[in-house]
């Protein structure tokens, strides 16, 4: 059953983003990786049936020319706390994804202020020494698709969703803006790896334990940079657990968040 | 016209069969498979070419930069420019060119033209690029942003040139409080600046905006045309009539006995040179930014087009290189002079496997059967077809 999904734009720092909003309670926010398309998944509809579900559209992305203020991820962390800031929300669960997970983690170095909890799944963000790992920007559209997932049947069917022909003026605009982001360092920001202690928001931390992108040893190496964080490890899962996997993913945040409530 | 003898400097005893195998001569094609012993002697009989094209009376001679690759051994163009320096005595030495966004520091490109400038009392000519796109894997710099990068690189060394030092340069990418290059150049104001680019509209807008030769690269000769005719435009826009010499084609030239034997003899050398060390995977040829998302896609509507080999006769029929007996490249060459309006002709005497002697042999049958014919032709109007 899906949910009755709103779609809103906002004009912020100069840049109009679009953001689909859906559900009732406590708000939860969506930063998406660097796959962003405007649609609405399962996982989302799932975690609108208990939460204010917000998705906002990274400025740069959708088609839309990349903001002059942006240089790095830094940018999007600032950006995102003064988002925080013009919708007010307070108490927000934020869940991000790949490049959006290391945009949380920034955002979360930064101020947890306005944050219940943080759910940095797969994030981009930190280095490890011979971790291992995929070089996306020399992987074709298709090898990308099917970078992301351990089940071929699920890759299959993105591919199919992914590549239509009338969005790829959109995917190609938003490499650009994922190159300005994360080409270099690729994938990383040397200094935040110095800052996550001051992540003070409770922290869930989600990997696939397939994940060829961006292999699962950086599960254990997030887990030691945030203090008290918990390490979940998706078995038969690739890079994108939400999409692969939704049920027990959605059950693996909502439990984690509900464990939160009775705790505080 | 004039007429450079240009160098590509490859690698020319790569096992081809490797390249082959891993689908790129680029970036990660690995670097085992280059002999530094061989290598060496490469470029001495290379850099010897050069010197013979200065001796048999060439306009000029010219370097370029690529890394990471078997295609090109130049990843320092001025440190190959700096040995021909003190040789090149009667032609121009041009460097075609630096890659401007991949230096993180563009003054030490200000300062190296200006030592070659010295050293050769005003020779030399400037080539700005951006680089092709493996060179930003390769580099590690961001595709997203090499054309910024490339006008602020550009501004940079061109007030570093000319205005008096020290003064404070702040831009985005590049923020130096003593802008102070000793030595100067040694032509007023500068090195004329040459921008070599396989065909971007906004490179050629901006060519023809700041009067910069434009130096179209590998291309059939029809789209040659077509670009040098966006150039003019362009100029007319900008208020001015776009002359021949502010207009190069690179191409290739071989000249035989015969037709015939001409093709006969150059066949493997010229096709090795375009399938196999021009191979690359596309994803490496277009990283994001580099080039607008319309060119990307282009890019790959013809996809399939450069998946299959190129034969000889193919680049020769569509006018990509000229071979064939002297009179045919004498003919071929004033045709496509007329058709595209070029003043300057950037071509390589070597390519892909050229062995050394027959390049030399290559170089002067062009010096003696070319050369002569063209000393101050002009693109001449070409005739109706129905006088």
């Amino acid at each position: 059953m899906t949910e009755d999904v709103k779609k809103t734009e906002l004009e912020l720092c100069g840049a109009r983003i679009s953001i689909m909003r859906a559900g009732h309670g406590q708000p939860l926010l969506i930063l998406r990786g660097g796959d962003a398309s405007d649609d609405w998944r399962p996982f989302m509809d799932a975690l609108a049936a208990k939460y204010d579900v917000i998705v906002p559209e990274h400025p740069g992305f959708g088609g839309k020319a990349k903001p002059e203020w942006l240089d790095s991820t830094r940018d999007y962390a600032n950006y995102y706390l003064d988002f925080l800031e013009a919708l007010d929300l307070r108490g927000v669960h934020v869940v991000g994804f790949a490049l959006g997970g290391w945009i949380a983690a920034e955002l979360a170095t930064r101020d947890c202020s306005r944050i219940a909890s943080l759910a940095l799944v797969s994030p981009f963000g930190i280095f490890e020494q011979d971790a291992g790992g995929l070089d996306t920007f020399l992987r074709s559209e298709e090898q990308g698709v099917r970078d992301m997932f351990h089940n071929e049947a699920v890759a299959e069917a993105e591919l199919a969703r992914v590549l239509a022909p009338e969005t790829e003026d959109v995917r190609l605009s938003n490499q650009i803006t994922i190159a300005q982001v994360s080409w270099t360092p690729r994938n990383y920001d040397p200094d935040l790896r110095k800052w996550l202690h001051r992540v003070h928001a409770r922290t869930l931390i989600v990997w696939g334990a397939q994940d060829r992108i961006l292999p699962a040893v950086y599960a254990q190496a997030w887990g030691k940079l945030i203090p008290g964080s918990r390490v979940e490890i998706m078995p038969d899962c690739g890079h994108a657990p939400q999409i692969e996997q939704p049920e027990r993913f959605v059950r693996l945040v909502d439990s984690f968040i509900a464990e939160q409530r009775a705790t505080s | 016209m004039k007429i450079f003898n240009f160098h590509l400097m490859p690698y020319a005893h790569v096992d081809v069969e490797a390249i082959r195998k891993a689908g790129t001569a680029w970036v990660n094609f690995p670097n085992s498979f280059y002999d530094p012993k061989k290598g060496a002697d490469l470029y001495h009989e290379y850099l010897d070419q050069l010197e013979f094209a200065d001796e048999l009376g060439f306009d000029g001679v010219a370097v370029n930069e690529h890394h990471q690759t078997a295609y090109g051994m130049m990843p320092t163009p001025g440190v190959l420019a700096g040995a021909l320096a003190r040789r090149i005595k009667n032609g121009q030495l041009a460097v075609l060119g630096r890659a401007l966004p991949l230096v993180n520091n563009p003054l030490t490109v200000a300062e190296e033209f200006a030592v070659l400038d010295n050293l050769t009392r005003g020779k030399v000519i400037a080539g700005f690029v951006r680089g092709i796109g493996a060179e930003y894997h390769t580099m590690q710099m961001n595709p997203a942003e090499s054309q910024a990068r490339f006008a602020e690189a550009h501004d940079l060394i061109i007030r570093a040139w000319t205005e008096p030092g020290p003064f404070h340069f702040e831009g985005k990418y590049y923020k130096i409080r003593y802008v102070n290059p000793w030595p100067r150049p040694y032509q007023d104001p500068h090195p004329p600046i040459w921008t070599p680019s396989s065909g971007s509209l906004s490179t050629i807008r901006w060519s023809a905006q700041r009067r910069y030769t434009y130096c179209q690269t590998l291309a059939p000769i029809s789209a040659v045309a077509q670009t040098f005719r966006i150039y003019r435009e362009e100029a007319d826009k900008a208020g001015y009539q776009a002359a021949p010499e502010q207009l190069a084609w690179s191409n290739a030239i071989y000249v035989g006995e015969t037709d015939e034997k001409a093709l006969r003899d150059i066949r493997p050398h010229l096709e090795t040179y375009a399938n196999d060390f021009l191979s690359r995977n596309p994803v490496m040829m277009a990283p994001p930014g580099y080039t607008s998302v319309e060119s990307v896609k282009r890019m790959r509507a013809i996809k399939s087009f450069m998946k299959s080999r190129q034969t000889a006769e193919d680049m020769i029929e569509r006018g990509v290189v000229i071979v064939g007996s002297a009179n045919t490249v004498r003919e071929k060459l004033a045709a496509y002079q007329d058709m595209a309006g070029f003043g300057i002709s950037l071509t390589k005497t070597q390519f892909g496997t050229m062995p050394h002697s027959m390049v030399q042999e290559n170089q002067i049958a062009i010096a003696k059967e070319v050369l002569p014919y063209f000393k101050n032709r002009q693109p001449q109007p070409i005739k109706a077809a129905a006088e």
